[in-house]
Parts: structure tokens; C-alpha cells; sequence
């Protein structure tokens, strides 16, 4: 459990405070030769800061037995992993963040009435400031800025090699006939995974494959737990899957948590979220075929961005429905600012399970901080930002949508909308 | 101290003017409370007065409506009240049209609380929940008192300003406006117990049902459009360089109409996107993949159209909700028919 993050000449864990080694830092995120200027600044819980426009969060990990290594197909070999033991150094996180790519991007404040809407207000942030070069296409720039928070955050995983670790949590998913067979009088569940694919820019990877041009599949929840899926940059911030959660999905998390006394557990079927329409009808056929065939009883399936991918939650629900199989889904709303219209694009009669991570529009006050760590420059352009939002003296007035992972769409957060 | 302002409205057969044969008496308006106004003076307690009361006979207002409002408005207005109390109607159907009607529009005039009550299902529950506050009742007048008591209580928080509970906890009907709050439990962990009561057949609550979508149906089709204005229009956020009008890149409360009279095609130094739900990189080259003015001018030398419209109309698709769409449709359509325009090419992305 990391408590203070610091610099220092060497990049180490020490009882509980994670130092890190600033020009390490540097000089590999500069290895990218279409990243012309880098910088590490540090952000604390508490702390007057506000961090934008923020790309992604990721928890550094690093796997200690087993095979491969962490974003395996991505930084590292492509190799299965989900299997042995991994250190996470919890409490800490690299964040990336820079000139903006394309909007989506959001921000994070480490402190004040705006904090309690993300998670990374609560931890100790490493934060890359990135800069491209200036000729440097968007896609370029984005996938420049993803290559170097991933190899950071693995980098300062390693200092976590060797520390015991607080707390030492067993999950596990045997093969299909075996794990059926350990629990065979508790309902099957499985958890469908929608991954962002809608294009450039809104992009997921599955051990470096773009998840647009995959078909769904399944996998092992803890595959997960090693860096398997990663986030592409660029997605409406307040529903950003960010790396650091497909590292720590509350839903598979609190699926284990009753795996064994109410439920039997089966594994995930990983699916996507493009934005044709044979696409959207293929991939929904086929997770729907995957459950039925995988014999589950029910499923949770979860959705990554609103509006066009509430069309693909709508038709995984109904035709998994269809299957005679139970469905709960998890989404968030977009009632607009009074909260009075419709809060998804799409709907079905079978959508009769549904869970709020709240309603992204409200308006919020955030205060002007002490630091600014990247830039407010695109705050108005931002998703969540309008024409005014950002105030002479610092202050930002803007939808909660502006807030990285703020009403993301797995239920990771309290934030729930109810009718009034 | 001035006691707090508050008028009332009610209807022919609670001002003891008369049953269902007073029903066409005018509108007028008296000082003081009267009928159920005693109960709602009490309930509401020393702090308040009720300066008048406003009447109507419930078929005078439903064969009069706009007539009526306006009248009643202006009996209202001179009393300047702090607090605006209709019925309860109870399940009297026309009685609860005019308290809904009422209370919306003094609202929306007088920007200050309203209150009304009815029986659910009184017609006008369907009609007005969404704007008003209205109190669940019995379904006739010997609920009167117990009514009254949550139409006060109610009241004075809306002007106190104090919060106003959820629907259950204050007695009024949903208004289908989600309000977010902080759960003692995360989402992930609610939707595994959501799923396990599901499958063992339990009772379970949907945190939102399903909303309804008013589906438009197309219009016949257009028999010979080589007579035809045709106008484009777009919520791909294509606006001119610079977004003068700074429409939003999400959520959009705005939308803008820009002139193309002049131009041939769609340059990408005239024109960018602002959309922030799509990538912008292939349309910030080419504009013309969202706003098709190219081929449009060639269908138009060609005569395959009559003419193009001398502008587009544009905003951004993405997050922006659908009471703000349908207002800026139900805005440039008007301007679109006067113009002549026939037919519209209506670009997403």
C-alpha cells in the first residue's frame, strides 16, 4: 500500500513511499523520438492540484511468478498471463497528460468539492507531462502518449518486485468444465465486457489487438489482473475505462466476492462496441452465442461511452436475454442539465435490470488550485466544458462529465441518479 | 414581521359557488382564504397568510383555457405571492387540468414555488408531473386534511429553499429528473445482488426504468425533387473555422446556421469539427464527408435538385440531450419552411 509517492536518485519502495526517479523517467518516455519534451511532476491526495487534460491512469504492477509480464502484446511479449502472483503497487498511479489529442480527455482535481468524483484523487499520482512534435498526426501523438504511460507505469512497477506485500488476495477460475463441476448447485454467471471500439481514438487493445477487428471471446477474469486489456486514449472522460480499472474491475471483483457461496463464477466474454451496424449485430449474436454455449444462468454486462454504445448494451441484453438467460446491466445517464430527458439512447423491454452510475451532465463549481499540473488551455473544448467554463482566475465551471472516470459505466464509483 | 404570501386556487364546487351547474362561472378572485383554504392555513402555520384566493369554474377554464390563464394571471400577479397553492384536485379530472395548468404557468411568470395535489389517476398527474410538484392524494375530498398537510410541508421547504426529498419520503409524484447521489454501495457490487435476487425470482428494483422515445414517422416520399429547395443539415459539429458561436463539443445548448451561398464545396480552411464523440481527423480534412455541399452543388447543376438552401444549420450530436435537440428542431424547422425549403439532407456521425 503506497501512503506518499517522492522523488529521488532511485525508483524504490520504502516503507510505504514510493520514490521515483524523475530523469529515469524522462529520458524513456524521450526514447519515443515523436515525443519532443517530457517532465514528472508529482500529485498528492489533499493537495491543492488540479491535473489536465488527463489521457490515462495506470497502476503499476509487475507480475513476480508465472508467465509473462504485464501489457503483454502491447510493451512486453505476447504471452497468456492471469496466472501466479503479481504486485500491485496500490495507492499509486501514473497518469499522462499534455496537449490535447482530441477532446475526450479530462481532468483531475486532487482536492475540493470536485474531488470526490474520481477515484485518483485518492492516490499518490506519478504524472508524465508529455509533449509531441509539432508535425505529429493525432493517431501518432495518441498511441506516443499510451506506449509512454504504459512503460512508466510498468518501470515503476518493477520497484514493487521485491516488497512484501499488506495484502495477498487469491482469485481463481479454473477451466470451463472443471470450475462448473467445483459449484454445480450455484447459478453460472458470466460477465460481459463491452471494450470501446467505436474508432481511432476510441480504441481498446486485447494483447495488442485493436478490439474493433476482434471477435468476442472469452477469457479468464484474472487474465485482467496482468495488463491483458489497456486502454486507448480519447474516450468522454467521465466514462473512460482507464487501464487502472481494467487492472481492477469492480465487477469481477465483487463477483469473486460471492464466487463459491451464491454464485459460481464462469469468466468473462469480451466484446466490442463498433459503430457499423453488421458489426454491432454480429458481435451481439455472437456474445449472446458465447453465453448461451458457456451454459450460463446469468450475466452483468457493462458498456464503455454512451449514446451509439447504448445501442450495442441494448442489443447484448436482449438477444442474451433472449437465451433465457438473466441480465443486469451497469450504465450511466444523460438526462441533459435539468435531468429531464431520456438517459440512454436506446432501449429495450428486456432492459428491466439496471443499475446508475449517475447523471453526467450536472453542473459543477470546481475552485482554482494552488497547481496546475499539464494545461487548462482546452478546458472549454473539453467534453463537460462550454463557452465560459474556465474563469479568470483559475475556477472551472463544467459538466461532471470533464471528470476522468467521474460516472464510468462498471460501477466502480458510488455516484448514482435516482428519480425525483 | 410580514407573514408570507400565499395564494390559492380553486374551483366552483369548493368556493361553495356551486356543483357541476356553476362549472361555467368566470374567473375572479377574493381576499382571504376560503373552503380547503382553512385547512392549508393551518397546516402551513402562523408564518403564512393566505392573501386571496383565486376561482374558476372548471368548464369556464377547460372551453377557455388561454383566456382564463391570462385573466387569473393577472388577478394573481397583484397579490405578489411567495407561495402558489392549487386544489387539491382529488380525481376530478377538468379541476386537476386547471390546477396543473395554473401552477405551471405562475411558475414559469412568477418564478416562485407551486404546489398542487391530485389523485393519481387523475389525468392530470400524466400532464403536469413532469413541471409541478404535485401531491399524491386519496381520491376524494375526505382526504382533504391529510393532503393539505403534505401540500404545507412541502411548500415551505420550496420556500425556505430547503432540500425536497425523494419522491416516497415527500409524497409528490415522480417527475422522471434524475438527481445524482452518493451510494453507500459501489454500482458493480449493486448489480451482483440485483443479478442474484433476478435469478433467484426475488423482488428487485431497477434503479431506471426504461424511458420512452416519441418515434417520428417519415414523411411520404418526395415524388419529384428536382423541384425541390433542399436544405442540409447536421449534428456533426461541422461550424466554421474558429466555432464562432462557440458551440460545445458535447452537450450541446446551441446550434448555429452558416452561409455557404458562395461557396462550391466545403474547404478545410473555412470549416472544421468541433464534435467530440467521433475522429475529427478524416472530416477536418475533408468537411465535406459531413456536410456534402460538393456533391450537393453538382445535384443541383445537374438538376437532380431543385436548388440548395444558402446555408446549413449544424450542432453537435453527441451527449446533447433530447429536450435540446427537439427545441432547436422545433426552432430552425420555422425557419427552414419560410424559406421554402422542401426537404432536408440530415447528416449524423
Amino acid at each position: 500500500m503506497i501512503k506518499d509517492v517522492q522523488f529521488g536518485e532511485e525508483t524504490k519502495v520504502e516503507k510505504g513511499t514510493l520514490y521515483v526517479n524523475k530523469e529515469k523517467i524522462k529520458e524513456m518516455v524521450l526514447e519515443d523520438k515523436r515525443l519532443i519534451k517530457a517532465d514528472v511532476e508529482l500529485a498528492r491526495p489533499g493537495e491543492s492540484v488540479r491535473i489536465a487534460p488527463v489521457k490515462d491512469v495506470i497502476e503499476p504492477r509487475v507480475k513476480v511468478e508465472g508467465n509473462g509480464q504485464v501489457f503483454p502484446g502491447i510493451i512486453n511479449k505476447v504471452k497468456t498471463v492471469g496466472e501466479g502472483r503479481t504486485h500491485a503497487l496500490v495507492g499509486s498511479n501514473v497518469v499522462t497528460c499534455g496537449k490535447i489529442v482530441g477532446f475526450q480527455e479530462g481532468l483531475i482535481d486532487m482536492s475540493g468539492p470536485t474531488a470526490k468524483y474520481t477515484p485518483f484523487s485518492k492516490t499518490n499520482n506519478v504524472c508524465v507531462v508529455i509533449e509531441g512534435r509539432e508535425d505529429l498526426e493525432t493517431h501518432e501523438y495518441e498511441e506516443a502518449g499510451r506506449l509512454a504511460g504504459l512503460k512508466v507505469a510498468a518501470y515503476i512497477g518493477e520497484a514493487g518486485k521485491k516488497v512484501e506485500p499488506n495484502e495477498i488476495v487469491t482469485y481463481e477460475t479454473k477451466p470451463l468444465l472443471e470450475q462448473v463441476a467445483e459449484y454445480p448447485d450455484l447459478p453460472k454467471v458470466g460477465y460481459v465486457h463491452m471494450l470501446q471500439s467505436q474508432g481511432l481514438l476510441h480504441d481498446t487493445y486485447y494483447y495488442g489487438v485493436d478490439a474493433k477487428v476482434m471477435v468476442p471471446t472469452f477469457m479468464y477474469p484474472t487474465e485482467m489482473m496482468d495488463g491483458a486489456i489497456v486502454s486507448g486514449n480519447c474516450v468522454a472522460p467521465c466514462d473512460k475505462v482507464t487501464t487502472f480499472h481494467h487492472f481492477n474491475n469492480p465487477v469481477i471483483e465483487d463477483l469473486y466476492e460471492r464466487h463459491g457461496k451464491d454464485i459460481n463464477f464462469i469468466g468473462v466474454v469480451l466484446t466490442n462496441e463498433n459503430v457499423w451496424l453488421m458489426d454491432k449485430e454480429r458481435s451481439s449474436d455472437m456474445t449472446a452465442k458465447l453465453c448461451r454455449h458457456l451454459g450460463l444462468d446469468g450475466v452483468i454486462i457493462t458498456e464503455e461511452g454512451y449514446g451509439n454504445p447504448d445501442t450495442d448494451l441494448m442489443m447484448n441484453c436482449q438477444k442474451v436475454a433472449q437465451e433465457d438467460i438473466d441480465v443486469v446491466l451497469i450504465t450511466d445517464e444523460f438526462p441533459g442539465r435539468d435531468g429531464k430527458s431520456q438517459s440512454v439512447a436506446d432501449t429495450v423491454p428486456e432492459a428491466d435490470a439496471l443499475v446508475s452510475c449517475g447523471n453526467g451532465n450536472v453542473i459543477e463549481y470546481f475552485p482554482p488550485m494552488d497547481k496546475v499540473i499539464g494545461t487548462l488551455d482546452y478546458i472549454e473544448t473539453m467534453i463537460g466544458g462550454y463557452e465560459g467554463s474556465l474563469k479568470e482566475d483559475g475556477s472551472i465551471e463544467a459538466e461532471i462529465q470533464i471528470i476522468i472516470a467521474s460516472t464510468i459505466a462498471n460501477g466502480y464509483n458510488t455516484l448514482a441518479a435516482k428519480g425525483y | 414581521m410580514s407573514k408570507i404570501k400565499v395564494v390559492h386556487y380553486i374551483n366552483n364546487f369548493f368556493a361553495n359557488i356551486g356543483g357541476e351547474e356553476k362549472a361555467d362561472v368566470p374567473p375572479e378572485i377574493r381576499e382571504g382564504k376560503i373552503g380547503p383554504g382553512l385547512a392549508l392555513e393551518s397546516s402551513l402555520g402562523e408564518e403564512y397568510e393566505i392573501v386571496a384566493t383565486a376561482i374558476c369554474g372548471d368548464s369556464y377554464f377547460g372551453e377557455n383555457i388561454e383566456e382564463a390563464k391570462e385573466t387569473l394571471m393577472g388577478m394573481i400577479e397583484k397579490y405578489d405571492p411567495d407561495l402558489f397553492v392549487a386544489g387539491p384536485a382529488f380525481n376530478a379530472g377538468r379541476y386537476g387540468t386547471a390546477c396543473g395548468t395554473m401552477a405551471k404557468e405562475v411558475e414559469e411568470k412568477l418564478n416562485i414555488p407551486v404546489i398542487t395535489g391530485m389523485y393519481s389517476e387523475n389525468p392530470g398527474v400524466d400532464l403536469f408531473k413532469q413541471d409541478i410538484h404535485i401531491i399524491e392524494t386519496s381520491i376524494s375530498a375526505a382526504g382533504m386534511r391529510k393532503a393539505m398537510k403534505k401540500i404545507a410541508d412541502l411548500g415551505d421547504k420550496m420556500v425556505k429553499e430547503e432540500e425536497i426529498l425523494s419522491p416516497q419520503e415527500e409524497g409528490y409524484f415522480e417527475r422522471g429528473i434524475r438527481v445524482n447521489y452518493f451510494n453507500d454501495v459501489r454500482g458493480s457490487k449493486r448489480a451482483v445482488d440485483m443479478l442474484i435476487k433476478k435469478m433467484k425470482k426475488e423482488e428487485y428494483n431497477t434503479e431506471y426504468p426504461m424511458p420512452v422515445f416519441d418515434r417520428v414517422d417519415p414523411m411520404p416520399a418526395i415524388k419529384d425533387l428536382s423541384k425541390i429547395k433542399v436544405a442540409l443539415v447536421t449534428s456533426g459539429g461541422v461550424v466554421p473555422q474558429g466555432n464562432p458561436d462557440k458551440i460545445e463539443s458535447s452537450s450541446a445548448t446551441k446550434y448555429g446556421i452558416y452561409d455557404i451561398s458562395n461557396l462550391e464545396s466545403m474547404k478545410k480552411d473555412d470549416f472544421m469539427t468541433i464534435h467530440g464523440g467521433y475522429d475529427r481527423a478524416f472530416v477536418t480534412e475533408n468537411p465535406n464527408l459531413v456536410v456534402p455541399l460538393d456533391v450537393m452543388r453538382e445535384y443541383e447543376e445537374e438538376g437532380v435538385i431543385g436548388e440548395l438552401a444558402d446555408y446549413f444549420v449544424t450542432t453537435t450530436g453527441t451527449g446533447t440531450s433530447v429536450g435540446n435537440a427537439k427545441g432547436f428542431g422545433e426552432e430552425f424547422s420555422k425557419k427552414l419552411v419560410e424559406d421554402g425549403v422542401g426537404a432536408v439532407l440530415l447528416t449524423s456521425t
